[in-house]
């Protein structure tokens, strides 16, 4: 009963929230929105006993993810509104709709489901951290050093791309340049 | 004995790659006497291989590599020297080096000198495999081999229309008659399972009739081609558009003649069907008449002699046809040599008159060109069969044989046509080295030929003379292999009443030319003579409308059916279908270009739309799956 | 009234459809990163959902594979972002069109 109560409520919250984030025409609106709804998505999975996943999905996205977005949003002239000029609402919200119902479709007919037996099943007696723990780093321990890997490239990715004079090595450079490029930026500071 | 095989075999194709070194280059004499030379030695080695077998030494058998080996089938590169193959050999040899020399001085003045050598050596080694071959498989590549040089010979002026049309004709008539030999070929192959001659030959006997009777027919079909045979006669006469050597050499003497070789070679088949041999003594007794019928009347000094050759086929394969197959190898060899020996001597006179080839306009030549006078004369004599000269022995003999074999009505023919030979080879002489000068009407200053060209010629004279002497060595010597049937007609009085008999009549139809032809009233005709408005001469002259009927009923039915199968079937259908899925693709590219306007936008709405298009599939197909036994058994319902 | 599998996978699929949405119809680069967040999300719902009801954990390490390339995703992007804002001042869709074909 209360787990009903919960699902309806967080879904209306949930929907809610994404669909201010996609259709709001103020970026802060949206960014909030998505933030809240982010954590909403979290209280499903406590609800399914995923309480690790919960967790990480409340740090990961509500902490660092939207944190970056914030930070990026400070970068752009977010106040001025983009045009949201779009040629035909209809074939954008029909395209989504017949996926949705394709995807529904997919899902309660009884295609897939029919066949499915448990791949690790979870083991019994164990916190869900526990379970999760032991999958992850004996099953998936090289996928999850690659994700760690692509974690790795992607924030060089991001210091590179989002960082100025990247091509400036200050270790090449001898002392006299290192002191002209101090001296030069301890004006602009003044 | 091997070395000199292999000498015999491939010293011609050294020559020919020899030649086509310099095949782009101008003339150069190198080109020619190399080739020549080479083939002197390949001569020679035949000569040792020919003492070597008279002299009662063994076949000579070498298998020189695999060919194929796949399964049961097994075709070695094997050569065999025997009685039948070295026969063929000398004549090979001795023709066309006596040919190459000449040559040298014929195709002085010629631009492609040494292509001509090249095809010309080409030639030869081809016919060397198929003479040489020990299995069919071997002699169909030979087979091949003179088709593709006698075709590129043929059209060697391919810049005069005429010549490439003639040899395309050539050309397509010999591969009617191939696909007919491909099949006797498979024949053999499907029902002795094996292609050499001696286990195939062996292995016939314990077949059935029929089949025996298709694999004869079908062999024999092959060999109508090669040997222009009713029907498929008509390439012959108009392969004289080649340089007049290869004439000689391939129209007369050595390919023409592969037919009869196969029929002597495939002699332990055609014994087991004496029907197919009488409908092949049939057809070349009906050749003999039919071809000398036409040279009777016709005014091309090359055609009427190819017309004569094609008679002489006709006699061969009377012979083979009979059972007498020595009989037929023996007039082929003597045929070779008088018939190349009047084709040289031919070519002789188109020099001398600058290319013309109209005996009636030419005249009295016998005072200009003495040695080629000579030589054609005695050529003719031997061709017409006068004691004791090649002809009369080889020619006789099929006469003997027809007559002995109860054949009477192809014995009358030939007797027949052996006035006729007289008659039209005499006519020829008599036009071009008798009578009036008339050659002066027209401009030209005959000269006599290089003295060494006739020097390369007296070989062939000497044998077209003495030729008839080898008879019993000969009978001897192929008997061996072949099978010994001796002619004789036993009562001496029919004998003699028959050969002088027909030596009488021979020289009656000579004096009878003579006295119509070598004298001052005979004019170029210009058509409207008595004679020439004949029915009979018309027809003759147009050589039975043969060539109009099928140029009528075959060549232009089917250029409209190919016309039609073009506009309708190439075009409309082939063609259209295969634009259409190209204008298909083009089309859809053409419109779909637009969704590529590299906005991200749009983009990412044709993502979306592909995702929708996926799902969908995803959704026909798990439906298809879950309820593929409802589905199958509604379509069982349906009868599909 | 027992909350099954298909609450759970409709609710995803809801949310997909309005990230979809988002997609679609949003002009602003960053806007069209929220939305992409959206789509990721909804399939984690998913995820988990199945991980729970059919007792196994492989959804969850889905899930957390998910979470990871969706950080990963938003640290390039936003670099790329920041690169073409320095660029041509305007982080707007419709200016991306160099790849007209």
């Amino acid at each position: 009963m209360f787990e009903a109560i919960a699902f309806y409520l967080f879904a209306f919250l949930t929907i809610a929230m994404f669909f201010i984030a996609v259709t709001t025409s103020q970026a802060l609106y949206a960014l909030t929105s998505l933030a809240a709804g982010m954590i909403f998505i979290s209280a499903f999975f406590f609800i399914l006993g995923a309480d690790f996943l919960g967790a990480v999905q409340i740090v990961v996205y509500s902490g660092a993810v939207m944190a970056l977005y914030a930070f990026g949003m400070m970068f752009f002239d977010t106040t001025r509104d983009v045009k949201e000029k779009n040629g035909n609402k209809y074939i954008v919200v029909g395209l989504s709709v017949v996926s949705a119902i394709l995807v529904v479709a997919i899902f309660s007919a009884p295609l897939v489901s029919e066949n499915i037996t448990a791949l690790y099943p979870m083991v019994e007696g164990a916190g869900n951290t526990q379970e999760v723990g032991l999958v992850l780093f004996t099953k998936y321990l090289v996928p999850f050093e690659v994700a760690a890997v692509m974690l790795l490239v992607a924030m060089i990715a991001g210091i590179v791309l989002a960082g100025k004079d990247m091509d400036l090595s200050l270790t090449l450079l001898d002392d006299n340049e290192i002191e002209e490029i101090k001296n030069k930026q301890m004006k602009k500071v003044l | 004995m091997e070395f000199y095989l292999y000498l015999a075999l491939f010293a011609p194709l050294a020559g020919s790659l020899f030649a086509a070194l310099f095949g782009a280059s101008p003339k150069t004499i190198v080109a020619g006497l190399v080739p020549s030379i080479l083939l002197f030695v390949s001569f020679v080695s035949s000569t040792v291989l020919l003492v070597h077998i008279l002299s009662g030494g063994a076949v000579v058998h070498v298998e020189m590599m695999t060919w194929m080996a796949t399964g049961d089938l097994y075709i070695p590169f094997g050569f065999v020297v025997d009685q039948v193959s070295v026969t063929m050999m000398m004549v090979v040899t001795v023709v066309s080096t006596v040919v190459h020399f000449y040559s040298i001085g014929y195709m002085d003045h010629d631009k492609g000198f040494n292509r001509f050598f090249s095809y010309l050596s080409a030639f030869v080694f081809s016919m060397m495999v198929l003479v040489m071959s020990d299995n069919f498989a071997g002699l169909f590549i030979g087979w091949e081999g003179v088709g593709l040089c006698s075709w590129l010979l043929i059209g060697f002026w391919y810049h005069k229309e005429s010549a490439t049309w003639a040899a395309n004709e050539a050309f397509i008539m010999n591969r009617i008659a191939d696909l007919g030999m491909l099949v006797g070929i498979f024949l053999v192959y499907w029902n002795t399972g094996t292609l050499q001659y001696e286990q195939a030959f062996a292995a016939m006997p314990s077949l059935g009739t029929d089949i025996l009777t298709l694999m004869g027919i079908f062999l024999f079909i092959g060999a109508m081609g090669k040997s222009a045979q009713f029907p498929l006669h008509t390439w012959l006469a108009d392969a004289m558009e080649g340089p007049t050597p290869v004439s000689a050499l391939i129209h007369a003497a050595t390919m023409v003649t592969a037919g009869v070789y196969l029929v002597v070679r495939a002699h332990p088949l055609y014994d087991l069907i004496p029907n197919v041999g009488l409908f092949i003594a049939s057809l070349g007794a009906f050749v003999a008449l039919f071809a000398a019928s036409m040279a009777l009347v016709n005014r091309d000094m090359k055609r009427i002699i190819a017309y004569s050759t094609l008679s002489q086929l006709g006699y061969m394969f009377v012979a083979a046809g009979l059972g007498a197959y020595w009989v037929a190898l023996f007039h082929l060899m003597a045929h070779a040599f008088f018939k190349a020996l009047l084709f040289l001597g031919a070519g002789n006179v188109m020099h001398a008159m600058h290319d013309e080839l109209d005996p009636f306009k030419m005249g009295g030549l016998r005072k200009v060109m003495k040695g080629t006078f000579i030589m054609m004369t005695l050529a003719s004599v031997a061709l017409a069969g006068i004691y004791p000269f090649a002809g009369f022995f080889s020619k006789d003999l099929i006469l003997e044989v027809a007559f002995v074999e109860h054949h009477y009505i192809i014995y009358t023919v030939l007797l027949f046509t052996a006035g006729l030979t007289a008659f039209y080879s005499f006519r020829l002489v008599a036009l071009i080295f008798h009578g009036e000068e008339r050659y002066k009407l027209f401009g030209i200053h005959p000269h006599e030929a290089y003295k060494f060209m006739l020097v390369a010629m007296s070989p062939l004279l000497l044998l077209a003379i003495i030729a008839g002497s080898f008879k019993m060595s000969y009978f001897e010597m192929v008997t061996q292999v072949l099978p010994e049937l001796e002619y004789h007609i036993h009562h001496p009085v029919t004998f003699w009443i028959m050969t002088i008999g027909t030596q009488l009549f021979v020289i009656a139809a000579i004096i009878f030319a003579y006295r119509k032809y070598a004298n001052a009233k005979v004019t170029v005709p210009d058509g409207t003579s008595k004679i020439e408005n004949r029915l009979c001469y018309k027809v003759l002259s147009n050589q039975y409308y043969i060539p109009y009927a099928y140029e009528e009923y075959v060549v232009k039915p089917y250029r409209e059916l190919s016309t039609v199968l073009w506009k309708q079937v190439d075009m409309k259908i082939v063609d259209a279908t295969v634009d259409g899925i190209a204008g298909i693709i083009y089309g859809t590219g053409e419109k779909t270009r637009d969704m590529q306007s590299g906005n991200l936008s749009t983009m990412l709405k044709w993502m979306v739309a592909g995702t929708v298009g996926l799902l969908s599939l995803a959704v026909v197909f798990g439906l298809a799956v879950r309820y593929s036994a409802e589905i199958k058994a509604i379509l069982s319902g349906l009868g599909v | 009234m027992e909350i099954g599998l298909n609450h759970y996978l409709v609710l995803s699929t809801i949310l997909f459809a309005i990230g979809l949405i988002g997609v679609m119809r949003r002009k602003n680069l960053l806007l069209l990163f929220f939305a992409t967040e959206i789509l990721l999300n909804s399939v984690n719902i998913a995820f988990a959902a199945i991980s729970h009801y059919y007792g196994d954990l492989t959804g969850q390490m889905f899930a957390f594979f998910v979470i990871a390339i969706a950080a990963s995703e938003v640290a390039v992007g936003l670099g790329l972002l920041i690169v073409w804002h320095k660029r041509h001042g305007t982080i707007d869709l419709d200016t991306m069109s160099t790849m007209r074909g």
